[in-house]
């Protein structure tokens, strides 16, 4: 009867909350279909003349089946991609994490970068070029749906569409949107590679975050306690 | 399994009337697939079948359910009078920008002389139209963008009787669901009823002030500002207004039905 709940209380937080894990591999997939139909849909109406892409890497054999993709995959890009800024918001991940950037800081690890000098021994704390780009990407996702909302609906929310110029200009927004996401999977698989335990951690929620650490942090969440 | 055409070529728009790009992608397929399964091959027909996993049953019925599901999202975001931007006569393409499922020169013209509308289902009065007949009804003109769901869209001025009012005049029910397109060239298309009465969706006889040519729909044809360009029939020859829906030409193929933009 007085049985105590072990789930909620006795195991130590990490790194990685598990909502986080669900949240990011649900994020990976949702990309995954949404470039992949993407570049199907592109492939009918080319922006660049030298770029097609070829058939075994899009999703989708015809238009149709393309456009099904995207417009499924959307759902579940905007719909985990609110959850997971909510959660970061509310959980005050986001301002633990991600803030304080110092352009100093910026500057100083990116020389050390260069210099094969970067330290990654510490996957509880990101360096000042981590934060720059994991705050850079949200953004660009934020964009990329404003701007897939913009051609979806170019009409319907014409005063939004109307903020890029031409329609066609909305598609090149999108687009290289979706390049700069292609640019940051690049290089963060390839770290996450090089330093295979970030990629462990993604998936058993990584090192367990140290309790003086977390009382330090501002606002430390319950939902954290839940691994 | 059945063939599935390339419709990607389909409906592209061919400025020049060169060899048939439909054609060309078909025979690049069966020489690629061909390359893969080596010469002991099905034939050209066991070819040209899909493989994709987008065909698979129950990853089609989910695809198809949740673009039902977007058509409803489209039909509660539609703003019925929300206009859509328009353009000054110097932005107009001419002529515009052919599309169908097929190339331009297989376009088969439509006789005006004999040609007549007939009207179908909730409809008062039901006596066909002669295109003498319509092209006297008051005229509105539009300069509209026009949207392909591949991507390209170009600026065109077309004009013709307001489809509200057409419907009006003849005592359609208006509070029906749908109103479909029958074309000469077996193509069907539907709108949703809201989408038919928009101020902005007319039915077109005339291009930048001329008579519509045979290749963009001459007699008679849709012209909206809220759909995607396949939602535009051309070359109408019967209008029906009903409640039941009928899948149509591409949301048979998989493509939304609902194309609002």
């Amino acid at each position: 009867m007085s049985k105590p709940d072990v789930t909620a209380h006795s195991l130590p937080p990490r790194l990685h909350p598990l909502p986080l894990r669900i949240m990011h591999w649900i994020n990976a997939l949702a990309i995954f279909i949404m470039i992949g139909s993407g570049w199907k849909i592109y492939n009918d109406d080319v922006i660049f003349g030298f770029l097609h892409f070829p058939d075994w890497l899009v999703i989708g054999k015809w238009a149709q089946y393309g456009l099904q993709w995207h417009f499924f995959g959307m759902w579940i890009f905007v719909l985990n991609g609110l959850a997971y800024i909510s959660y970061g918001i509310a959980t005050g991940r986001f301002r633990r994490k991600l803030f304080p950037i110092s352009v100093r800081e910026v500057f100083a690890t990116i020389g050390e970068a260069l210099r094969f000098h970067l330290r990654h021994d510490d996957l509880t704390h990101y360096n000042a070029v981590q934060k720059v780009l994991y705050l850079g990407i949200m953004l660009v996702g934020i964009l990329i749906v404003i701007s897939g909302l913009a051609l979806w609906k170019p009409i319907q929310f014409s005063e939004l569409a109307g903020l890029f110029g031409s329609f066609q200009t909305i598609r090149l927004v999108h687009f290289l949107c979706m390049s700069a996401i292609l640019a940051f999977i690049l290089v963060h698989v390839t770290l996450a590679l090089l330093v295979p335990q970030s990629l462990v951690a993604m998936v058993t929620g990584g090192p367990i975050v140290d309790e003086g650490q977390r009382q330090a942090a501002p606002a430390a969440p319950e939902i954290e306690a839940t691994p | 399994m059945s063939i599935r055409f390339p419709i990607a070529a389909i409906l592209r728009p061919h400025k020049t009337l060169g060899r048939s790009p439909t054609k060309r992608l078909a025979v690049d397929d069966i020489n690629r697939r061909g390359l893969i399964r080596g010469a002991a091959s099905l034939g050209a027909l066991g070819l040209l079948t899909g493989c994709d996993v987008s065909e698979e049953p129950p990853v089609q019925s989910l695809l198809r359910t949740v673009s039902a599901w977007n058509d409803g999202v489209q039909e509660t975001i539609l703003r019925p009078s929300h206009l859509a931007p328009t353009f000054s006569p110097s932005q107009v393409v001419k002529p515009p920008r052919f599309n169908a499922y097929y190339d331009i020169e297989d376009v088969k013209p439509v006789d005006g002389a004999t040609w007549k509308l007939e009207l179908v289902g909730r409809i008062d009065n039901k006596q066909p139209w002669t295109a003498q007949q319509l092209y006297q009804l008051p005229e509105q003109e539009v300069i509209i963008r026009h949207v392909c769901v591949e991507g390209w869209d170009y600026i065109g001025q077309w004009s013709g009787p307001n489809l509200r009012d057409f419907l009006h005049r003849v005592g359609a029910d208006l509070t029906a669901k749908y109103v479909y397109f029958i074309c000469s060239d077996d193509y069907t298309e539907s709108i949703d009823m809201a989408s038919a009465l928009h101020p902005q969706t007319i039915l077109a006889t005339k291009y930048a002030g001329d008579v519509i040519t045979d290749p963009f729909g001459y007699p008679l044809r849709l012209r909206t500002s809220i759909k995607l360009g396949y939602k535009n029939a051309k070359w109408i020859k019967a209008i029906e207004v009903s409640n039941d829906f009928r899948e149509t030409f591409w949301s048979k193929q998989g493509f939304n039905w609902f194309a609002g933009i």
